[in-house]
């Protein structure tokens, strides 16, 4: 993420807490917001219609929608976030790899 | 006014007395002073000057709503403007001046704007500098910048000092399960309460001293309250403003810490910014008194009712020795009977016609009942005022009555900002005549006045019922609790916003800080603005300072009046944070000055500098720029590196460069899909250059990988995009290619290096490795990987990759031996006549070649684009493969790269220029310059960078360069962007 973006970020107040499923309970200023996570990319030889689809179309969620963020100054996990649009309210938290997510699942 | 201080009054340490200093003269004051009580207490009666009409003001209130007795504190570089007297605690020495003012705020030149008055209405700047009429003469941007310093100059607040700000600021964290937000008799009751249950408390108080309203009574016993909270284990943090409140149940907090000292301490933050999480937040932040709008009610000497109540028990001050109360409710009279008792002759005018108080009060205080406050007169101070009867319509005066001091209430607004920083909206009440805060489903509990009870007992009450509402919020239990109704007064609350005046001009001011006159919200009304967001906008009503927090009620009943509508049809504007004004400097904590970014070094930082190198920041590294001998300049350094590095040998550090380990069975696999070229056969011990392109087709990044071993590859990436790079591939393979065995491990930071280039740095090389021959020309070809050994059994790898054109080597060593690597190195060069280069060296050499970097990869390019187009594999897919031919970017009409000569040799240019044809110099032209330098080599200045067709379709063409930032214009000739050794030969030598 752009450093002075950062930066200024972490001058405002901090409303989001992400539970990281491997550090713990965290500010929402040591993750950086990735994107959709219900996308499904296309495979590399598909065709520019469908990678059109995949990149540029966006729903524009009001209430829960899955999102990834990137533990960034953390543990560097890539999660899977179900966060309300509306109220900041996180349901779930999960690593994006599944290989992952079972180790996680063990672990409890 | 005549105030003075009295004997037995007040809750301020008499035995401590403090000089201050106002506008340049000394006065004394005592402990638990605030400035405004001490200016009280020294008669002092003018403290500011209007916003527009520079009218003079003297102190309006006791708190944060205060728009009159606005002053600049401080002086230099601690000069803190638009600091309101009335919550600035006085301290031994304290430094404050008048403001908006010339050459006083006793005597002040601008005060010409008043007789001027008519001419400043609402929206006055909007309709003459759009043009003056009849023709719109001297519209546009012009003539307002011309005006714009005059206006700026006359109209406004405090000036900063546009010095660096000394002090230093904290950011700090906390939580706890309940934080309650004022210590009224509501929130010290809910804290009670809440600790009794065992929960962790945190108190918030804005002012110095707890107590809230009950400052103003003169048996409230605050020490007891305190020791009882502090027993119970309630955390109470005092001089803390709530100012926000966010998602979530987060607080933020501004604590002052030693604003009250006047002290400069090194070891203590001047403010901290606090972020808070609650399991739940009990708001009880109180009301305001509304004043009344009716002409002159600006005049020094008028103050809100409850204000005087707290100067005279809390500050022992009588505000006036003949004073008029008006009013149109109840809470009035314990003021009129406390400042009878106190000495003052005391009038009520109350608009009710028939009440029945609770209380009989002296019959030595005059009550007139049905009348209003009509006039003032006077200019700098209160002679008398005129009056008017309710029964009459439209009003006139009746009478007057000599005073010379005017108290008003209005009636009460609960301060709802923090729940309206929620996005709750509060709805008008008709029988209390205010907002009151709606039910919110988050886990926010509203108290006391707050939430409209005005009597203590019930404020008590609503505190305790407010915490068992938390805990059965928090699920922490199940008990039944009723918050008192709301009001608390036996006779009815009168609508009174406006009394009218009947004669043409008149100063009724519904916002004293912006000086927003009743008649400005009718000229706003009869030209449209009737939304109460357009009317905000077009008269500043509720944009000063203190965000309309008295006069907003007002503005929006006197637009319902005139539309005809009842209050709530016309709503009310949301308040945003931060409640009172905060420091820029609290915002921004630590973040400041060299603490602002992080700094990163690399290993042999201090070699370079042992060597004379002159530092720059590149990405967040320190890199070398050049190295300059005795009174050379960076031209003359970087000149020298470069012709020394094409003749001989030079070395430099390449450090910087993000560095990736790829590892795992799947690792060619992975590889291959994220560079456009293929990787799939290259063979251990080569290396390769890559770009990467990001999902849409542009290009992300380009760097070399290298083959270590069947599984294993070290990746570097430009220094810029390291951070992102590694995200991104970790994104990869973590969320798209989850089936890939690989692992990606950034070793930037274990990892150092060195370039070496020149036509001798083989030779230079071959003198450090134990086994020369390993690098001999046929062994050792371009793109050649090894991992051997430096003298001394030092291991390290050895790529034979060019950034310069020339024959070059890059030496990558563990950091722990970097400095060892470099004078190794460095000994070796000398020996060559060779040099240091830095980085202008490195981009004059980079750019004689038509390499690419940060400033030609800018996000918007295209693998064509750069050029590089042979470097987009056919043959497989990858990512970015659909669709960088998609659309527009697979145009013939796009920029392509190319080089640039100045026809006349002996000029020069800039990146940034603007490329364009020769009779067309406008706009964004047909193309750009990118990258500059001087080629020692071609003897000119050379550039590189993007035109429209590229070099095919302008190559016998004269261009034209226009800088107009520089005011610079050139005659261009656009050559390819491989301006020296086109084919290649030196690099393969």
């Amino acid at each position: 993420m752009n450093v002075v973006l950062a930066q200024i970020q972490s001058c405002t107040v901090n409303m989001i807490r992400i539970k990281c499923p491997y550090c713990g309970e965290r500010d929402h200023s040591e993750f950086a917001y990735g994107g959709d996570a219900s996308i499904k990319y296309p495979n590399l030889d598909a065709s520019k219609e469908e990678w059109t689809e995949a990149i540029f179309f966006r729903e524009n969620i009001r209430g829960f929608q899955k999102e990834t963020w990137h533990h960034l100054n953390g543990c560097r996990m890539w999660l899977e976030v179900d966060r309300s649009t509306i109220t900041h309210e996180i349901k779930s938290v999960k690593p994006c790899h599944p290989d992952l997510q079972k180790i996680m699942e063990l672990k409890k | 006014m005549t105030s003075k201080r009295l004997d037995n009054y007040g809750k301020i340490n008499r035995d401590k007395i403090f000089s201050f200093s106002w506008d340049h003269k000394n006065y004394y004051g005592y402990e638990g002073d605030s400035l405004a009580s001490a200016l009280l207490a020294n008669d002092i009666k003018i403290i500011g000057r209007s916003f527009k009409y520079h009218r003079p003001r003297g102190i309006m209130s006791c708190g944060v709503e205060e728009s009159g007795a606005l002053v600049t504190v401080g002086t230099q570089d601690r000069k803190d403007p638009n600091v309101r007297a009335t919550t600035q605690e006085l301290y031994q020495g304290l430094v404050a001046t008048g403001q908006n003012a010339f050459p006083s705020v006793n005597f002040d030149i601008g005060g010409i704007n008043n007789y001027l008055s008519r001419f400043f209405a609402a929206g006055f700047y909007y309709k003459t500098f759009m043009g003056i009429p009849p023709f719109e003469w001297g519209s546009g941007t012009s003539i307002w910048m011309f005006f714009e310093k005059i206006i700026r100059k006359a109209a406004g607040m405090g000036k900063l000092s546009r010095l660096p700000d000394p002090d230093h600021y904290d950011h700090a964290h906390d939580f706890c399960d309940i934080l309650i937000v004022g210590s009224g008799p509501a929130g010290i009751a809910a804290a009670k309460e809440a600790a009794d249950k065992k929960l962790d408390v945190i108190l918030v108080e804005q002012d110095n001293l707890l107590g809230g309203d009950q400052l103003a009574e003169s048996d409230f016993d605050i020490e007891a309250n305190y020791t009882e909270l502090k027993s119970l284990g309630v955390r109470v943090m005092h001089r803390t403003t709530a100012f926000g409140l966010y998602d979530n149940c987060v607080l933020g907090l501004l604590e002052r810490v030693t604003d009250h000292t006047g002290i400069v301490n090194q070891s203590l933050p001047r403010q901290r910014f606090w972020t808070i999480r609650a399991k739940h937040i009990i708001v009880g932040s109180g009301s305001f008194e509304r004043h009344i709008a009716f002409n002159n009610n600006d005049i020094p000497g008028i103050m809100t009712v409850n204000a005087s109540k707290h100067y005279l028990n809390r500050y022992g001050i009588l505000t006036g020795k003949n004073i008029v109360i008006t009013t149109n409710n109840d809470s009035v009279y314990p003021t009129a009977g406390a400042l009878f008792e106190a000495g003052a002759k005391v009038t009520v005018l109350d608009a009710r016609r028939d009440i029945n108080l609770e209380k009989k009060i002296s019959d030595n205080i005059e009550v007139r009942n049905g009348c209003v406050p009509y006039n003032i007169n006077g200019s700098r101070e209160i002679n008398s005022i005129d009056i008017a009867e309710t029964s009459n319509n439209p009003f006139r005066k009746t009478d007057t009555i000599n005073c010379d001091h005017v108290l008003m209430s209005g009636g009460w607004s609960p301060a709802v900002h923090l729940l309206s920083h929620r996005g709750e909206k509060a709805t008008w009440n008709k029988e209390h005549l205010c907002f009151l805060p709606g039910d919110t489903k988050e886990k926010i509990s509203m108290i006391g006045s707050a939430r409209g009870i005005w009597n203590k007992d019930d404020c008590i009450k609503s505190g305790i019922a407010g915490t068992l509402e938390a805990m059965n919020k928090m699920g922490l239990s199940k008990t039944n609790y009723f918050f008192p109704k709301e009001g608390g007064w036996k006779n009815a609350i009168q609508p009174l916003y406006e009394v009218k005046y009947n004669k043409s001009r008149s100063k009724s001011f519904v916002d004293y800080q912006h000086d927003v006159t009743a008649d400005d919200i009718r000229l706003a009304h009869r030209e449209g603005f009737i939304s109460v967001e357009h009317l905000k906008r077009y008269t500043t009503l509720g944009m000063a300072n203190d965000q309309g927090k008295m006069g907003n009620i007002i503005g929006i009943s006197l637009m319902a009046d005139l539309l005809d509508k009842e209050i709530p049809e016309v709503g009310t504007t949301v308040f945003r944070p931060p409640f009172t004004p905060i420091s820029i400097g609290a915002l921004a904590g630590r973040n400041v000055g060299k603490h602002f970014r992080p700094l990163r070094i690399t290993p042999m930082h201090q070699w370079n500098l042992n060597n004379g190198a002159v530092m720059i920041e590149a990405g967040l590294y320190q890199r070398p720029w050049y190295f300059p001998k005795k009174n050379e300049t960076l031209s003359d350094a970087y000149i020298r590196e470069t012709t020394i590095v094409r003749k001989s040998v030079g070395i430099c550090d390449v450090t910087s460069l993000g560095k990736i380990a790829v590892q795992g069975p799947d690792a060619t696999e992975f590889i291959n899909r994220i560079y456009t070229n293929p990787f799939a056969k290259l063979p251990i011990g080569k290396t390769r250059y890559g770009i990467m392109l990001r999902d849409d087709g542009m290009v992300m990044d380009d760097g070399t990988s290298w083959r270590l071993s069947e599984h294993e590859y070290l990746m570097t990436t430009s220094t810029a995009q390291a951070g992102k790079v590694m995200s991104w591939l970790e994104e990869l393979l973590q969320t798209r290619w989850t089936d890939l065995q690989v692992n990606v491990t950034s070793v930037s930071e274990q990892w150092a290096a060195a370039a070496i280039s020149g036509p001798k740095s083989r030779e230079v090389l071959q003198n450090c490795i134990e086994d020369p021959s390993l690098i001999e020309n046929e062994n050792f070809p371009f793109m050649g990987f090894i991992s051997t050994n430096l003298k001394g059994g030092i291991p390290c790898r050895i790529v034979r990759i060019s950034f310069s054109g020339e024959l070059g080597y890059e030496v990558y060593i563990v950091s722990d031996y970097a400095n060892t690597m470099m004078d190794m190195l460095w000994k070796e060069v000398k020996e060559f006549n060779g040099c240091l280069y830095g980085l202008e060296a490195l981009g004059a050499l980079r750019v004689e070649k038509g390499h690419v970097t940060g400033a030609e990869l800018d996000g918007r390019t295209t693998i064509e684009d750069a050029g590089l187009a042979k470097m987009a594999s056919t043959k497989k897919s990858y990512i970015g493969s659909a669709m960088r031919k998609r659309g527009v970017l697979d145009s013939m009409e796009r920029e392509q790269l190319v080089g640039f000569f100045p026809v006349n040799k002996n000029q020069n240019f800039d990146a940034g220029t603007i490329v364009c044809e020769k009779d067309n110099i406008e706009g964004f032209g047909i193309g750009r310059i990118t990258s500059v330098t001087h080629s020692p080599e071609l003897g000119h200045w050379i550039g590189i960078g993007f035109v429209k067709g590229g070099k095919e379709k302008w190559k016998n063409t004269v261009l034209i360069g226009s800088d107009p930032v520089r005011n610079k214009q050139m005659e261009l000739q656009v050559v390819s962007p491989h301006m020296i050794d086109p084919e290649g030969k030196r690099m393969h030598a």
